[in-house]
C-alpha cells in the first residue's frame, strides 16, 4: 500500500482544523459547514478505500495464508534522543485499526452532517467545526499509531479536543466546569499511563507495538522477574497503562467525568463520548492484548473493573431523569461490557472469542449508541429540555425519531435480529466459557440495560403527552439531522450479520461466528422480560413508578445521585487534599521555593547592576577587557595545567 | 595549476557570480531600472539558495587540501543562505528609503562579499585561507555598519567595530604565529593536528589557543570579547544588525568547531575544553545579566544574541553530535532572531520607534506583528512546542551524551540561565499583550518583503521543531562528512 492515502487520512482533518480554525472567523457559517462536511466526505471515502483494500484485496502484504497481517505503512523517526529512546510517527494498518477507521470516519461524517442542522443557530459555528476536525485528526492518529508513544501523544490530543468541545458553550458555568472535570480526571489517569509506558520501556526499550506484541516472551524476560509490592513489574506496567484507558473509557472509579461531559453539544456526545474516544481504553487493551495475555493478573484486574463498572452504571442509569445522562451511563456500562469481554478472552477459549466479541461490540455499539445520541439530540432540539419529564407521547409528533430510536433501543437491548444481539451474544458466550459466574453477572447487566433503555423509550414516546405541546408543537428534525438517523438505524439493523470473525480476531486468523443457542436463549429471555417489565411500568401514565420509588426511597436517591461518587471526590479533593495536605505544600511553596526564587532574582538584579560599568562605551576599555580576557584565560589554564 | 579544481567550489562560484551580476546591473543599469535592483537581487538570491541547498557537495579537498566542500560545510552554507535571504526580504523596504535608495546596490554587494568570506571560513582547511575568509567577512561589515552615513550613531558604531576588529585580528594572528611555530612550519589543519598530538603541552600552545579563542570569539561576541556588540548593534542600520547577529555568528561558530575539534581535538580534554567551559558560562550569564536591563530593542537583542552564542558554543563541547545539534540550533536561531528583527525593523521603518516601552499594547493595533514577535520570543526562550525548545533540548542532549560530569554541570548552568532568559524575553511579551494603556504604535500595514520574511520565520518557528526535516538534514550531512556521531 502506498503512503498517499494513509497520509491523507491524517492530513485532511488536520488541514481542515487549520483552515476552519484560522480562516473560520471570516467565513460565512454555511461555507464553513459545507467545507467541513465535504472534507469529511472525502475522508470517509479514503478511510473506506483503505479498509476495503485491507480486508478484501487479498494482497500478500495484508493477508498471508488466511492470516491477516500487521503492516507498518510508514514509520518515520520524529525525535531520536538516544539509541534507545527514539520516538517515531507512523501508520500501522491491522484489523482493529482498519475497523476503527471505518467507525471513526462514519460517525464523524454523520455528526458533521447532523451538526449542520443541530448547531445552525449557535454562535461559534465555525469554531465548532474546527474542533470537530481537530478531534477527528487526533482520534485517527491514535488508532493508527505504530508505537505507544505516538498513541500517548494523540491520546492527549483527543483529551484536549474533548475538553474544547465539552466546554463549547463556554458561557455556561456548568459546561466550563464539566470540561475542566473531564480534562483533569482523564489527565490524572493519563499520568498512570505515562508511568506505565516508562516502566515498560525502561525494561524493554522500544515503543513499537509490533515489537512489543510479537516478542512478549522477551518483554517478560527483560524484566528479569523483578517485582514490586508483590506483583511483577510487568503487571504493574500493564495495569498502569490500563489506568489511562480507565480514565478515557470512564471505568470506575474514574467514571465521574463522563456524565458531566454531556454538557457539550449533543452531536459531540455522540461522536466523542459514545462512539469513538471513550472506546480508546478498549482499543488500547486490544492493541497490546498479546502482552496482557502474558500477565494473567492484569487481565483479571480488567475483568473486575469492567464487571463492577458495568453493574454500577446500569443501576444508576435506571434512576436518571436527564436522557443524555441515561445514555452516558449506558455508554459506561456497555464499554465496561467490552472490557470484561477482553478480560476473559484467552487463546484457548474458543480461539480468543472474547477479543473478537469485544471488538464486534465496539463496532455495533458505536453505530447504535451514536444513533441513540443523535436521536436524543433530535428530541432535545424539539422540546428544548434534556429531561424526560418534558417529553412523553412524542411518537405521534416525531415519527422518524421514534422509529430510529426504537431500533437503537432494540439493538442495545440485544433483540434479534438487531446488531447488538449478535455482538452481545458472542461476548456472553465468551464470558460463560471463561466462568459461569461472570456469565450470569453480565447477563444480569444485559437485562438491566434492556430495562433502563425501554424505561427511557416508553417515558419519552408513550407515557402521556406533555401539556406544553399545545403551545409549542414538537416536530421531526430537518433533513440534515434525519438522514444520519436513518443511515445509522439501517446499519444497526444489518450490522449483526457481518461475519465479523473473518475480519477481526486477536491473532488475525479467521473465526467462524456461531450463535450459542443456550446463551442466546437466556439473554433473549432476560431482555424480553426486562422490556415487558419496563412496558408494564411506563406504558401509560400511572402511579406504579412513584409507588416503587416510595417503597425504597434511600436506594432510589442513592442511585439517582450516582451513589455519591461526586460527593466523595469533592470530599477527598476539597477537605483532605486542598484543606489538609495542600496547606503544608502551599506553605513550603511560598516560604521556601518562592523565597529561593526571589533571592535568586534579586541576586541577578544586583549582579546586573554591578557589572554595568563594563559596558562603558569607550572603545579603549573594550580593547583592554578584550586583551586582559585573553591573557587571563591563558594564565589560568597555564597555572592549572602546567 | 589545475583550474578544473574551481569546479569543486560551486557554492562560492554561485555567490561570486551573483555578486558580479548584481554589481554590473547596479553599475550599468539606467535610472529607471534601478527600482528593479531589489526584487532582482532578492529573487536571484532565492534561486541561488535553492541551488546551493540542492546541489550535491563535491566532497573533494582541493588546492592541496586548503579547501574542502563536504556535506556538512554545504549544509551550513545552505542554512546561512536562508538567513541572508530573510535579511534581504526584510530590508527590501529599507533599501527603498530616500536616504539609502541611491546606494542600495552597495548594500547587496557588500553583503554578498561578506557571505563569500564566510563560505571560505567554513570550507577552509588552511589558516591562510581562513584568515582571508575572516577578513573579507569582517571589513565590508564595517562599511555596512556605517551605512546610514548621515547618522552619528552609525559612524560611531563603525569606528568601534573596525577598531576592535583590527585589534582582534592582530590577537588572532599573534596566536596563529605561536601555533605556526609549534607545528613546524605548516598552516594546514591536518599538519598542525599531527604536530600537536605528538608535541608537548607548552605555554606557547596555551597562549596560542587563548588568542585563537579570543580572535574567533570576537566574531561570535563571546564574553569577554563581546564589548563592541551592543554599541555596534544599536548604531548599525537594523538590517545590518540582524545580519550581524545571526549569519555572521553562524559562520564563525561552524569555523570555530572545525578548527578546535579537527585541529586541536587532540588537546581537547586538558586544554581548551576548560577555556571554553569558562567562556561559555561567562557568555551565557553575562549576556543574560545585561539583557535584563535593556530598554532599546536593538541593544536588547544584542545581549540576547550574546547569550544565545553561548548556547551555540555548547555544541563545540560534544563532538560530531554536537556539530549536528549546533547547526540545527543555528538554523532555529536564525529564524527566531530574524523573526524578531523583522518585526523590529518593520516598526522602526514605519514609526522610528525602538524602545521597549513603545511596544506597550502593540496587540491592539498590530495583532499579526505581535503574534510573530511573541512566537519569536517564545522560540528564543525555548518554550515548547516551538523550534527553540527542540534546538535547546538537542544541544543539551548532545552535551550530556558525552557522559562527563563536568559537562552535566555546564548544562545545568545553561538551564538555570534559560530561566533568567525567560524573564527578559517575556518582558517583551508582557509589554505587547499585558501592559495596560493605549498602543503607542499606530496600526499599519507592513511591506510585502517584511510580511514574507515574517511568515517564513513564523513557519520555521512553528514547524521545524515538530517536523524533524532540518535536523535530519544536519544530522545526515554531518554523518556523511565526519562519520559516526557519538
Amino acid at each position: 500500500m502506498g503512503i498517499t492515502l494513509p497520509i491523507l487520512i491524517l492530513a485532511i482533518p488536520f488541514t481542515m482544523f487549520l483552515v476552519l480554525g484560522i480562516g473560520g472567523v471570516k467565513m460565512p457559517r454555511k461555507v464553513a459547514g459545507v467545507i467541513g462536511i465535504l472534507a469529511n466526505a472525502s475522508l470517509l471515502a479514503i478511510c473506506y478505500t483503505v479498509a476495503f483494500r485491507y480486508f478484501f484485496s487479498g494482497d500478500t502484504q495484508f493477508i498471508v495464508d488466511g492470516v491477516r497481517q500487521q503492516l507498518q505503512v510508514f514509520d518515520v523517526t520524529w525525535l531520536a534522543f538516544t539509541e534507545r529512546l527514539v520516538v517515531k510517527i507512523g501508520f500501522l494498518l491491522d484489523p482493529i485499526c482498519a475497523m476503527m477507521l471505518v467507525v471513526i470516519s462514519t460517525i464523524s461524517f454523520m455528526v458533521h452532517l447532523y451538526s449542520w442542522g443541530y448547531m445552525e443557530h449557535e454562535p461559534g459555528f465555525q469554531r465548532y467545526y474546527a474542533f470537530l476536525a481537530l478531534f477527528t485528526f487526533s482520534m485517527l492518529g491514535l488508532v493508527v499509531a505504530t508505537n505507544i508513544f505516538q498513541m500517548y501523544i494523540f491520546w492527549e490530543l483527543v483529551g484536549v479536543s474533548s475538553f474544547l468541545l465539552i466546554g463549547f458553550f463556554y458561557k455556561l458555568p456548568s459546561a466550563v466546569s464539566a470540561s475542566k472535570k473531564a480534562f483533569i480526571v482523564t489527565r490524572f489517569a493519563d499520568l498512570g499511563m505515562l508511568l506505565g509506558i516508562l516502566v515498560l520501556t525502561f525494561y524493554f526499550p522500544t515503543f513499537n507495538f509490533i515489537d512489543i506484541t510479537h516478542n512478549t516472551g522477551n518483554v517478560l524476560a527483560s524484566t528479569g522477574g523483578a517485582t514490586f509490592l508483590g506483583a511483577s513489574v510487568l503487571t504493574w506496567a500493564l495495569v498502569l497503562i490500563f489506568t489511562g484507558g480507565m480514565g478515557k473509557s470512564a471505568m470506575m472509579p474514574l467514571h465521574i467525568w463522563l456524565p458531566d461531559a454531556m454538557e457539550g453539544p449533543t452531536p459531540v456526545s455522540a461522536l466523542i463520548h459514545a462512539a469513538t474516544m471513550v472506546v480508546a481504553g478498549v482499543y488500547l487493551v486490544a492493541r497490546m492484548f498479546p502482552l496482557y495475555l502474558v500477565e494473567e493478573a492484569s487481565l483479571q484486574f480488567i475483568t473486575w473493573v469492567g464487571a463492577i463498572t458495568a453493574f454500577y452504571a446500569a443501576v444508576v442509569a435506571c434512576c436518571q431523569i436527564d436522557i443524555k445522562r441515561i445514555l452516558a451511563f449506558s455508554t459506561i456500562s456497555q464499554i465496561a461490557f467490552m472490557m470484561v469481554s477482553l478480560g476473559v478472552a484467552r487463546p484457548d477459549i474458543h480461539e480468543g472469542l472474547g477479543y473478537m466479541a469485544s471488538m464486534f461490540h465496539l463496532f455495533t455499539h458505536a453505530m447504535f449508541k451514536a444513533l441513540l445520541f443523535l436521536g436524543a439530540g433530535a428530541l432535545i432540539h424539539a422540546v428544548h429540555s434534556n429531561n424526560y419529564t418534558a417529553m412523553g407521547g412524542l411518537r405521534k409528533y416525531m415519527p422518524i425519531t421514534h422509529w430510529t430510536f426504537l431500533i437503537g433501543c432494540l439493538a442495545i437491548a440485544g433483540i434479534w435480529p438487531f446488531s447488538g444481539f449478535f455482538s452481545k451474544d458472542e461476548m456472553l458466550s465468551a464470558m460463560f466459557s471463561y466462568s459461569p459466574f461472570w456469565g450470569y453477572w453480565m447477563t444480569m447487566v444485559a437485562g438491566l440495560t434492556a430495562f433502563y433503555m425501554f424505561r427511557m423509550y416508553f417515558l419519552v414516546f408513550w407515557w402521556e403527552e406533555n401539556p406544553h405541546y399545545k403551545e409549542h408543537k414538537p416536530h421531526d428534525a430537518p433533513w440534515q439531522m434525519s438522514v444520519p438517523l436513518l443511515i445509522l438505524a439501517a446499519v444497526s439493523c444489518v450490522a449483526g450479520f457481518i461475519p465479523f470473525g473473518h475480519f477481526v480476531t486477536w491473532n488475525g486468523e479467521p473465526y467462524d461466528i456461531h450463535i450459542n443457542g443456550q446463551v442466546a436463549a437466556t439473554s433473549l429471555t432476560v431482555a424480553i422480560i426486562a422490556i415487558a417489565f419496563a412496558g408494564w411500568l411506563y406504558w401509560k401514565k400511572n402511579d406504579k413508578p412513584s409507588l416503587m420509588r416510595q417503597a425504597l426511597p434511600a436506594l432510589w436517591t442513592a442511585a439517582h445521585r450516582r451513589f455519591y461518587w461526586d460527593e466523595i471526590y469533592l470530599f477527598v479533593t476539597r477537605k483532605i487534599i486542598f484543606g489538609g495536605i495542600c496547606k503544608g505544600i502551599a506553605w513550603f511553596d511560598r516560604h521556601v521555593i518562592d523565597a529561593t526564587m526571589d533571592a535568586f532574582a534579586s541576586m541577578t538584579q544586583f549582579l546586573s547592576v554591578k557589572i554595568k560599568g563594563m559596558q562603558s562605551g569607550s572603545v579603549q576599555t573594550y580593547v583592554v577587557w578584550y586583551f586582559l580576557g585573553a591573557l587571563v584565560l591563558a594564565a589560568i589554564t597555564w597555572i592549572c595545567i602546567l | 595549476m589545475d583550474y578544473s579544481q574551481f569546479g569543486a567550489m560551486l557554492p562560492e562560484l554561485i555567490i561570486l557570480g551573483l555578486f558580479l551580476i548584481v554589481f554590473l546591473f547596479d553599475t550599468f543599469c539606467g535610472e529607471g531600472q534601478k527600482k528593479m535592483l531589489t526584487p532582482f537581487t532578492t529573487i536571484l538570491f532565492g534561486l541561488a539558495t535553492v541551488a546551493i541547498w540542492l546541489i550535491p557537495s563535491s566532497g573533494e579537498a582541493i588546492f592541496g587540501g586548503m579547501y574542502v566542500d563536504d556535506t556538512a560545510c554545504k549544509a551550513m552554507k545552505a542554512i546561512l543562505n536562508i538567513g541572508v535571504f530573510i535579511v534581504f526580504l526584510q530590508s527590501a523596504k529599507w533599501t527603498e528609503s530616500d536616504e539609502v535608495a541611491i546606494r542600495k546596490g552597495e548594500f547587496y554587494e557588500l553583503i554578498l562579499v561578506t557571505l563569500f568570506g564566510m563560505y571560505l571560513m567554513i570550507s577552509a582547511r588552511h589558516f591562510l585561507l581562513f584568515i582571508i575568509g575572516l577578513e573579507s567577512a569582517s571589513l565590508p561589515l564595517a562599511a555596512l555598519v556605517a551605512f546610514n552615513k548621515k547618522h552619528y550613531e552609525s559612524h560611531e558604531a563603525a569606528v568601534k567595530y573596525i577598531l576592535t576588529a583590527v585589534f582582534s585580528s592582530a590577537i588572532l594572528m599573534a596566536g596563529l604565529s605561536y601555533i605556526y611555530a609549534l607545528s613546524g612550519g605548516s598552516l594546514y589543519f591536518g599538519d598542525i593536528a599531527e604536530a600537536i598530538a605528538s608535541g608537548s603541552r607548552s605555554g606557547l600552545l596555551i597562549v596560542g589557543l587563548a588568542f585563537l579563542i579570543a580572535g574567533i570569539g570576537f566574531k561570535l561576541s563571546l564574553v569577554p570579547f563581546h564589548l563592541w556588540t551592543a554599541d555596534v548593534y544599536q548604531g548599525a542600520p537594523t538590517a545590518i544588525t540582524s545580519y550581524l547577529s545571526v549569519v555572521s555568528k553562524g559562520a564563525a561558530a561552524y569555523a570555530f568547531f572545525i578548527i578546535f575539534v579537527q585541529v586541536f581535538g587532540a588537546v581537547y580534554s586538558d586544554l581548551w575544553e576548560w577555556m571554553m567551559y569558562a567562556v561559555i558560562i561567562l557568555t551565557i550569564t553575562v549576556g543574560n545579566l545585561f539583557a535584563m536591563r535593556q530598554k532599546n530593542m536593538k541593544r536588547f537583542m544584542a545581549f540576547s544574541s550574546i547569550s544565545q552564542a553561548g548556547y551555540i558554543m555548547l555544541g563545540v563541547m560534544a563532538g560530531n553530535f554536537g556539530l549536528a545539534s549546533m547547526m540545527f540550533y543555528i538554523f532555529v536561531y536564525i529564524v527566531s532572531n530574524l523573526g524578531a528583527f523583522a518585526v523590529i525593523s518593520a516598526i522602526e521603518n514605519k514609526t522610528g520607534k525602538l524602545s521597549m516601552d513603545d511596544y506597550d499594547g502593540l496587540h491592539k493595533t498590530n495583532p499579526w506583528l505581535s503574534f510573530a514577535m511573541t512566537l519569536a520570543m517564545f522560540s528564543l526562550a525555548g518554550i515548547p512546542p516551538f523550534a527553540g525548545f527542540f534546538s535547546k533540548i538537542l544541544i543539551f542532549t548532545s552535551v550530556t551524551s558525552t557522559g562527563s560530569m563536568a559537562l552535566y554541570m555546564l548544562v545545568l548552568i545553561a538551564l538555570i540561565n534559560t530561566i533568567i532568559s525567560l524573564y527578559y524575553y517575556l518582558l517583551v511579551v508582557k509589554a505587547i499583550w499585558i501592559k495596560p494603556g493605549d498602543a503607542k504604535v499606530e496600526a499599519f500595514r507592513s511591506s510585502t518583503g517584511e510580511r514574507i520574511a515574517i511568515w517564513l520565520c513564523v513557519a520555521g518557528i512553528v514547524f521545524f521543531g515538530l517536523v524533524p526535516y532540518i535536523y535530519d538534514y544536519c544530522y545526515d550531512a554531518v554523518k556523511t562528512a565526519y562519520g559516526l556521531l557519538i
